[in-house]
């Protein structure tokens, strides 16, 4: 066996099924997530501090670019819950033929996409 | 002989497991959160902060922002090995990622716990 196969690692030519996708970005909003802890404790802090800090706050988060940047590590943390439900879901045997699983990272990228709109549109 | 790693992932089932236990753990205390806001408070400021003042609430918080740190350091050194080869830097960037959180848990029980 000393064949040489051939390599496709141009990832702008492979054209990745949706699961591989809802993976890929399982890491990558796994990676957001962990950036934005202190950021997701202050939001913390900030909503449990005394009135007048408390308005300091809402106004720090009213920031436009501020809420832009929430709704990306909203949208991160609704994407890595509803992938990592369907992983959890996986290891219990459920789902895993390839109908199913098509299905389910559709719905993984609808449900998290569609939240985080209407999250979005009614906090804004 | 096996060629281990120092930088390894201890070779076992307990990471793969625990990545799911605290995943569980961190959606069941979401899911009741989320409910909390959208069901009991109707979203009130006040309520939010009497949610928060009770102990056991605070105790919760806390196992779960454990869970959530323990669950980021498994997921955080799943990426270095996959992506960062050589030793030392892929120590290095274990060092970083665990000084990261620990940092995170101290701020975390400031906040929770009040200052």
């Amino acid at each position: 066996m000393n064949k040489t196969r051939p390599k496709h690692l141009a990832l702008w030519q492979i054209r990745f099924p949706l699961p591989a996708i809802v993976s890929g970005l399982h890491r990558i909003s796994g990676a957001l997530l962990v950036l934005s802890i202190p950021f997701i404790l202050y939001a913390l802090e900030g909503s449990l501090s005394s009135a007048e800090r408390f308005a300091a706050f809402k106004s720090c988060i009213g920031n436009p670019f501020v809420k832009l940047g929430l709704l990306v590590v909203l949208w991160g943390l609704l994407h890595h819950a509803c992938a990592g439900t369907r992983f959890l879901l996986m290891d219990i045997h459920k789902g895993v033929d390839l109908p199913t699983a098509r299905l389910s990272a559709k719905l993984v990228m609808a449900v998290s996409l569609v939240l985080t709109v209407v999250i979005g549109v009614v906090a804004w | 002989m096996v060629n281990r790693k120092v930088v390894g992932a201890h070779y076992g089932l307990r990471d793969w497991l625990v990545q799911r236990v605290t995943a569980v753990i961190m959606l069941v205390y979401g899911i009741a959160v989320a409910a909390f806001v959208l069901f009991a408070s109707g979203a009130s400021f006040e309520a939010w902060q009497a949610l928060f003042a009770c102990t056991w609430v605070k105790v919760l918080t806390t196992v779960t922002i454990v869970a959530l740190l323990w669950h980021a350091w498994v997921g955080t050194r799943d990426i270095w090995m996959d992506y960062a080869y050589h030793t030392g830097v892929r120590l290095t960037l274990h060092v970083l990622t665990i000084l990261w959180l620990v940092a995170s848990f101290v701020y975390s029980v400031k906040v929770v716990w009040g200052a």
